[in-house]
């Protein structure tokens, strides 16, 4: 098969998913209890219906799928119903680069670290072992506190940092959210790379190299690096996919405009519209990624290939 | 590197805000967080000023009628938007039609409905003569349908506050953006980033620009209390919108002199469900479950905020008589013997203990709330209580069916300093009545206050809350606080019972900014 048809075979399997993915959402917040327009405050009945009639709530459920699906196809994703001064797509265009950018900052920092670190302590079995714990607590440290124990260290008493919010102008407000995010990522792949490389060191090629007395550091960069890069490609794509997708938790603590954020409060609030365009623009995020990560993995092994 | 905003004398004021603000259309925003800044952005005829004395605004003056069904509102001739354009009485009319219209989707188009033919334009008929008229430019004039006693405090709210009708023609709901946004309050907006930060600058066009001391505020979105403080204690913030429950007293020790807490207009209870057979047919019951309580040991071990022990819905303030449960100056033994004898003349007992449900919505404060009263019921008489928490939303839609709750959380914020604002969500048939509380004595009595003034409006308003507190529809618990620490640099922070505070009435104190 070649490259081309896989990637229309996979881009057609993605269409159908998105396409499942918004009958899904669509109808389970519509089985869900609590409507948009449930607050303490209850709205005139005549202003309630006027709100239905603008989302199309009043619209049988098929009508409604349709309608959104014909909408979105025009790239219009509706009005929110928490925050109707917005448009959706106006306020993901908004969050969805927040969340790229720090996102892939954090994929960055986490595979800038792990190369070099799981090179220079696989050398050894104590290193080795070293990696793999600290590995093990870094992923175990949750990321809700991990954030706030950044913010009091950096923020409240070094005070080198801001504690919160996001300013494109500011790059000190990216350092926090990128470490918090980077560490867990970091970790995982810190372990993956570290095992893999341990593999590698003991492959047949590697120890050829060995055997024709090359230093310990080019057989380990030179040689064992990019096998254990390609056996721990799968991992890269739940990374990339957790990176680039936003992380609630990080950007509720410190109150980032992200994507992450937008989905917990769509959910809350019974936003629908906004709720269903981020489930998708996460959706399309984690499927490119996928199709990159697909499309690397053929060109890297030839098992794919056949 | 530094971040602090004490760095230097700081031009910005950075305020903590709360959640997004839904809208900064007046006639369609709901969230407090957003009224908030429509008090920046604009003004209506009449305002609360900084103390929330109610003070004429875009009015200079207004007469009333001696039939008090008209009212005629003398506007300023200065009156400008932010872009310059004049505001005139035709403005007024133009936006009091659109917030009753119910196309525009306002939420608190009711609080307009004692104007003459405002109802019909609710319902939808745009061709019902509207008692709005601009009489000239500067006299608008507003006919009532029956006399208000609240009206006038209906006026301050931002459903009555004029939109320019060009930006609307223009935009549609997007005039709301920066540089679109033309509003006729001290301050205009300069930048918006949904779910972060809004900016706002002083209006060089507003009346009264001169004595707007501040010359940009920025509001950030603040939902959680705790990441707030430290935001505050990082000094990003000069102002935080609330406190974290139960840390006054630390916050107090650590930021001496920078901790604001007042009473606020606004109660938290429990309700009871009428529908439920067990609880409608017995007053005894009710009245039992809520002697049992022990209300200070919930302001003092769980709110921990400042917060005062509640027997009635509406909040007095300091030496103010009024409507108050009959059991409120017994002592807690008192109380609960009496709570146990009427236990037992309902027909529960240590055989036959009451099962009952306790449903709030989830949050720690209400669990710890909710944990503690059932511990309480079980202690004084046994009652076995099942705690459920619900999500907000599903809990608001639950609460006001009414077909599976029993006994609920339930609080209230007023809408505008008003005992009838508390007390009319209790009229028979109200949409906000989520006990199911019906009686014609208490509906004429409040319908004697909404159209009386003086000591007869007084008089029917105790009467009425005394005729709610002894039919034992509600628990009241506890009047809420409303809380802020505010840096030393800022003066001008007021208490307000309804914790407005606009940013024209506050400035940098020259003496301590460093």
């Amino acid at each position: 098969m070649n490259l081309w048809r896989h990637l229309l075979l996979r881009l057609s399997t993605t269409a159908l998913t998105l396409l499942c993915l918004l009958v899904l959402c669509l109808g389970l917040l519509h089985l869900a209890p609590g409507g948009p327009f449930d607050t303490e405050k209850l709205a005139p009945p005549e202003v309630q219906a006027a709100l239905a009639a603008r989302y199309r709530l009043d619209q049988p459920f098929v009508i409604q799928v349709r309608d959104y699906l014909v909408a979105a196809l025009r790239g219009d994703l509706g009005p929110s119903f928490q925050y109707p001064d917005y448009s959706v797509q106006e306020l993901i265009a908004h969050a969805a680069p927040i969340t790229l950018s720090l996102g892939g900052l954090a994929a960055l920092l986490a595979i800038a670290l792990a190369i070099p670190i799981a090179c220079g302590l696989s050398a050894t079995r104590w290193g080795s072992r070293l990696a793999s714990a600290g590995g093990l607590i870094a992923l175990a440290l949750p990321k809700f506190v991990l954030a706030p124990l950044l913010i009091l260290l950096f923020a409240v008493t070094l005070a080198w940092l801001p504690a919160g919010g996001f300013d494109w102008t500011r790059p000190q407000s990216f350092v926090l959210p990128v470490l918090s995010l980077a560490l867990p990522q970091f970790a995982l792949l810190l372990r993956a790379l570290n095992e893999n490389l341990r593999a590698a060191l003991l492959s047949a090629p590697v120890i050829a190299a060995q055997a024709r007395g090359y230093s310990k550091r080019r057989v380990i960069w030179r040689h064992a690096l990019p096998l254990a890069i390609a056996q721990s490609l799968s991992f890269l794509g739940p990374i990339l996919i957790a990176l680039l997708t936003g992380s609630a938790v990080i950007e509720q603590v410190f109150a980032i405009p992200g994507l992450g954020r937008y989905l917990v409060q769509a959910a809350l609030n019974r936003d629908y519209t906004l709720l269903i365009g981020a489930v998708l623009t996460v959706a399309v995020i984690v499927a490119l990624i996928n199709l990159f990560i697909d499309a690397l993995q053929y060109w890297l092994d030839p098992r794919v290939r056949g | 590197m530094a971040v602090s905003i004490c760095a230097a004398t700081p031009r910005i004021l950075e305020r903590g805000n709360g959640p997004e603000p839904d809208s900064l259309d007046p006639h369609r925003a709901q969230g407090l967080s957003a009224h908030q800044i429509i008090r920046d952005l604009f003004e209506g005829l009449v305002r609360d000023d900084a103390n929330g004395n109610l003070v004429p605004a875009v009015a200079e003056r207004y007469e009333i009628s001696a039939d008090r069904l008209s009212y005629s509102f003398h506007l300023r001739a200065d009156a400008r938007f932010s872009d310059g354009s004049a505001l005139d009485a035709r403005d007024f009319v133009y936006s009091f039609a659109r917030a009753l219209d119910p196309l525009t989707t306002a939420p608190y188009a009711a609080v307009l409905a004692p104007i003459a033919g405002a109802e019909a334009r609710m319902r939808g008929d745009s061709d019902a003569p509207l008692g709005v008229r601009a009489v000239s430019p500067q006299l608008l004039e507003i006919r009532l349908s029956t006399p208000r006693s609240d009206f006038l405090r209906r006026l301050a709210l931002p459903i009555a506050m004029p939109v320019q009708r060009s930006g609307i023609a223009a935009h549609g709901t997007g005039f709301t953006r920066a540089g679109r946004l033309h509003g006729n309050g001290a301050y205009r907006l300069i930048e918006w980033t949904p779910q972060s930060t809004l900016l706002i600058e002083r209006n060089p066009h507003y009346r009264n620009a001169s004595a707007v001391a501040i010359e940009r505020v920025r509001f950030h979105v603040t939902e959680d209390a705790a990441h707030e403080l430290k935001r505050y204690a990082a000094g990003e913030l000069h102002l935080t919108e609330s406190l974290p429950p139960g840390q006054a007293t630390r916050l107090s020790a650590q930021y001496p002199g920078e901790i604001v807490i007042t009473p606020a207009f606004a109660s938290f209870f429990f309700g009871f469900n009428l529908r439920h057979p067990a609880l409608r047919d017995s007053a005894q019951l009710r009245q039992a479950l809520s002697l049992s309580i022990d209300r200070d040991i919930l302001v003092r071990y769980i709110t921990g905020n400042g917060e005062s022990a509640a027997f009635e819905i509406v909040p007095k303030l300091a030496g103010e008589s009024g409507a108050r449960l009959r059991s409120a100056d017994w002592s807690a033994d008192a109380r609960h013997r009496q709570a146990q004898k009427l236990y037992a003349e309902a027909g529960y007992g240590p055989s036959k203990p009451l099962q009952i449900e306790l449903r709030y919505n989830t949050s720690l404060v209400n669990r710890r709330l909710a944990l503690a009263i059932a511990s309480m019921w079980e202690q004084v008489l046994g009652v076995d209580t099942r705690l459920r928490n619900e999500e907000w939303k599903v809990f608001v839609q639950n609460r006001r069916a009414g077909v599976v709750t029993q006994v609920f959380r339930a609080g209230w914020f007023a809408d505008y300093a008003d005992p009838l604002n508390f007390l009319e969500p209790f009229t028979s048939g109200n949409a906000l009545n989520a006990s199911g509380f019906a009686s014609e004595a208490f509906d004429a009595e409040l319908a004697l206050a909404a159209r009386t003034d003086g000591v007869a409006r007084t008089r029917a308003l105790e009467s009425a809350e005394q005729i709610l507190l002894d039919s034992y529809v509600v628990i009241p618990l506890f009047h809420y606080t409303a809380k802020h620490l505010v840096k030393p640099t800022v003066c001008g922070f007021r208490a307000h019972p309804l914790d407005h505070h606009p940013s024209e009435f506050m400035r940098f104190c020259e003496a301590s900014a460093q």
